[in-house]
């Protein structure tokens, strides 16, 4: 069997039998599998408006995939991208709310904002990483509750003792009527074009410049790289720093697209620890993350519907979400079981 | 004559390229069969293929006159084939025994029983006279010492033929004394060997038959006591080599690398470099002579700004580069072919390509407003393959599946095309064949006779003794002395290195330090 043909067919059997798995879930408690997968179908595709959904779910997927998956290429685990993407939703639904601007200052303020939110979050582990060689891992998890409680009391003072604050001007918003006419008025947005051109910019950064260079040999071998000539320490904080504002940006897509508002929160958001999941899916390249994206949010967001359509309870939804996603990630037992087979063949 | 293994016309393929192409190789018992060639000439390969790693295309192999087929390591391990590999397989931070039963656990009503373990151990060491210790960690074992872990442990699991990966390729020469001995007590115990080297006096020293490959194919089979290591050396690269290496005269001129009183401390903060004073002047190449840890690594890396500098000068051209980060080292004209090719030489995991342009990938014609062209990285690529013939089958080949000699030929391509003023030789040619080191040290000749200047550091006496136009002997941070190759000898040099004063050879570049140690008479 050729590679190619074993690259396209291990997703698929990937994809089937997690499915199939998903089923006998389904079958053991109870449920109709088919009832419940045609509810999931529906849900992700059943109209247009779905749809739209659908890719407006992918879009925070997509950044905070990139998030991870570019600290992961410069050889760092950035386990704060749920902290730093909640930074990034505060900043710019702030800036959103603070001042009226015309359209074109505002909203790519706004954007900013919670970039730089973002970016300072990251900066704050790399620097520590870098100067005092405390481990990223304990610092970003840290980082993410300290965003969690600081982003609720700031919520709180800006919306003078409220839990949200109030909608942010329509000249920050990422709200598209286009968007809106073509997938019947769901709340599909223009940051998809912004997370789209962002997988273009990593990919840029890390295949065109010497900086993406210095990045990737430094993730791979930080004594060749001192060697070398290369600013290891420097590295180390550019790296977080621009994990840092791609979940920034996966934040103020929900502050300016989704909700238009930033709300105080009984517990973490989850985009940001399931894009490592995303990441690692895409082989944290910067298509793949579009890949593991799409996968991540199409299930999510279709799940919703099973509970309604199909009567299927949240929990058992969840675990056949769940299941899907361990087959794909394992698609690694797949391709060794190929093999296996190819060889056989070979061997008769 | 009984054979206990034969490996007839094996033909191994990975994709277009041919790794073994009709290699025969026959192994009679109780004898140590030596398999020579160069790095990169297929030995390992045959070896996988004996081991079970991989599969052969063509041939067949036969264990004591039966064909077999070794689909994988256990059917080798119960055919009674051990491999000593070169990379030690071993569990720093368990016990000799535990590393040993690994993965073959003895139980006792389903608990581990390490004691009877560590019996059998300690019997299977007397046997052979390995004198290992059963409860030993090996992390506080020394490199020789877990090397015989690892033969133990083929032992321990019954193997009667012993495959030895290039066996001396870390150890100190005690060492080698020592494994050789263990060698011929395991064939007088009734085993057979296969020893894996380049390396031709240990050939001559234990081995009874040697089997020559070259590029993947068999060049045959001759009985060592027949033979002589030049005819060796031919049959294994294919040509004439030359073992003395030739050169011209050296024209040296004005000083190019000055240091001054320098003085370096290790991350633990202990001085190991002890106001230590040297010049390396154009055109000539200076070798320094040491036992290993004498603050060899601390002066190359306080040289190339890879280590704080505590007190002293140094300077290149009478330019200060004292503490300078290494790429101004490098812009200032310093070239350095590190030590450890794999920790600081390489980046393992990126193509041999972006690897060549490692120090250079920021500058133009490569690099432009921060952008680079990949295609000048590759057309860069190409070239130093060429020059340096770097065997690999491109520039996007990862540099991790390069043999040893083709990466270190690669550092060296891209060290000398950047044309430094000071190239830092750092054992150059470790675990490198003759034919690559007849190439390297011929390298490093030509800088020098280009007007450059060359800094050699060695603890080969050899090499130090053939290359170097004058040779600083460091002991414990300091250069004891300074003495011109052709009027010393070996000897003399290993006293100095140990420490011991010898009275300088009329030579003007004596250096006025000399300790008032006692002799000794060896």
């Amino acid at each position: 069997m050729s590679i190619r043909a074993t690259n396209l067919l291990v997703p698929v059997i990937s994809v089937i039998l997690g499915l199939l798995v998903g089923a006998i879930v389904m079958l053991v408690s109870g449920y109709d599998p088919i009832v419940g997968y045609t509810a999931l179908w529906n849900g992700i595709f059943g109209d247009l408006y779905t749809i739209g959904e659908t890719i407006r779910q992918i879009t925070p997927y997509i950044l905070a995939g990139l998030a991870v998956a570019f600290a992961f290429r410069s050889g760092l685990f950035n386990i704060g991208v749920e902290g730093q993407l909640i930074v990034g939703w505060f900043a710019a639904a702030y800036v959103g709310v603070a001042v009226e601007l015309p359209k074109i200052i505002h909203l790519p303020l706004a954007i900013l904002a919670a970039a730089a939110a973002g970016a300072l979050w990251g900066f704050v582990p790399g620097l520590l990483k870098a100067k005092f060689h405390v481990h990223e891992v304990i610092v970003t998890i840290m980082m993410n509750y300290i965003a969690l409680h600081t982003t609720n009391a700031l919520i709180k003072t800006v919306s003078d003792g409220g839990d949200r604050t109030e909608s942010i001007f329509l000249s920050a918003s990422l709200r598209s009527e286009f968007f809106q006419n073509l997938t019947d008025f769901s709340r599909l947005h223009y940051g998809i074009l912004i997370a789209l051109a962002m997988v273009a910019v990593m990919w840029f950064i890390l295949e065109k410049t010497t900086l993406g260079f210095e990045l990737k040999a430094v993730g791979f071998n930080h004594n060749a790289s001192e060697y070398a000539g290369m600013n290891v320490n420097k590295n180390v904080i550019l790296a977080m720093v621009i994990s840092g504002a791609f979940a920034g940006l996966a934040g103020s897509m929900e502050a300016l697209g989704t909700f238009e508002y930033v709300s105080s929160k009984g517990g973490f958001t989850g985009i940001g620890f399931d894009g490592i999941a995303v990441a690692l899916l895409g082989m944290n390249t910067p298509l793949g993350v579009i890949f593991g994206a799409t996968l991540f949010g199409s299930l999510k967001y279709g799940a919703l519907n099973m509970p309604n359509a199909a009567g299927i309870p949240l929990e058992i939804v969840e675990i056949v979400i769940a299941v899907i996603i361990f087959f794909v990630a394992s698609g690694y037992i797949i391709r060794l079981f190929l093999l296996r087979a190819a060889k056989k063949k070979e061997a008769k | 004559m009984e054979y206990v293994i034969e490996m007839l016309n094996i033909r191994k393929e990975f994709g277009t390229f041919v790794a073994n192409d009709d290699i025969t190789l026959q192994l009679k018992k109780g004898e140590i069969h030596a398999l020579l060639g160069e790095n990169g000439a297929g030995k390992s390969t045959l070896m996988n293929v004996l081991f079970g790693l991989y599969q052969p295309e063509g041939g067949e192999i036969r264990v004591r006159g039966k064909k077999v087929d070794i689909s994988n390591p256990n059917i080798a391990n119960d055919l009674g084939i051990g491999m000593v590999h070169q990379h030690f397989m071993l569990v720093e931070n368990f016990t000799v025994t535990e590393n040993i039963i690994l993965g073959n656990e003895p139980t006792k009503f389903g608990v581990t029983n390490k004691k009877d373990a560590a019996k059998r151990v300690q019997e299977v060491s007397e046997q052979y006279g390995l004198n290992v210790d059963p409860h030993a960690l090996i992390e506080d074992i020394s490199v020789g010492m877990q090397q015989r872990v690892e033969i133990l442990k083929t032992l321990y699991r019954g193997a009667e033929i012993l495959i030895f990966d290039e066996p001396t390729a870390s150890l100190t020469p005690q060492e080698i004394v020592e494994l050789i001995q263990i060698m011929k007590r395991l064939i007088a115990e009734g085993k057979s060997i296969i020893l894996i080297t380049h390396k031709l006096k240990e050939i001559m020293d234990v081995s009874d038959r040697v089997t020559v490959i070259r590029k993947g194919q068999g060049i045959g089979t001759v009985i060592t006591a027949e033979t002589n290591p030049a005819d060796l050396a031919s049959l294994m690269v294919g040509r004439q080599v030359e073992f003395k290496t030739v050169k011209g005269q050296a024209n040296p001129t004005e000083d190019a690398l000055s240091i001054k009183d320098l003085v370096v401390e290790d991350y633990r903060g202990v001085e190991k470099v002890k106001r230590l004073n040297l010049t390396v002047r154009k055109g000539e190449i200076v070798g320094i002579a040491g036992i290993d840890g004498n603050g060899q690594s601390e002066l190359i890396e306080a040289i190339t700004g890879l280590r704080k500098v505590k007190s002293g000068t140094i300077s290149l051209h009478d330019k200060d580069i004292t503490g300078l980060k290494p790429r101004k080292v490098t812009e200032a004209g310093i070239g350095h072919i590190p030590q450890d090719r794999h920790k600081h030489g390489l980046v393992l995991d990126f193509p041999i390509g972006h690897n060549i342009s490692l120090q250079t990938y920021y500058k133009s014609p490569i690099s432009k407003g921060g952008i680079i062209d990949y295609k000048k990285i590759d057309e860069k690529a190409l070239q130093i393959i060429k020059d340096f013939d770097v065997r690999t089958q491109g520039p996007h080949t990862p540099a991790r599946a390069l043999s040893g000699g083709n990466q270190q030929k690669a550092i060296i391509g891209r060290e000398v095309d950047r044309d430094p003023d000071l190239l830092i030789a750092a054992l150059p040619t470790r675990g490198l064949d003759v034919g690559a080191i007849e190439f390297i040290h011929s390298r490093l000749i030509e800088q020098r006779d280009n007007g450059k200047a060359v800094l050699l550091i060695s603890f080969e006496l050899d090499e130090v003794m053939n290359v170097s136009d004058r040779i600083a002997v460091i002991h414990d941070g300091e250069i004891v002395d300074v003495v011109v190759p052709e009027e010393t000898t070996e000897q003399e040099l290993g006293l100095l290195m140990a420490g011991h004063s010898v009275k300088a050879q009329g030579n003007g570049n004596n250096d006025s330090k000399k300790e008032g140690e006692d002799q000794h008479v060896n």
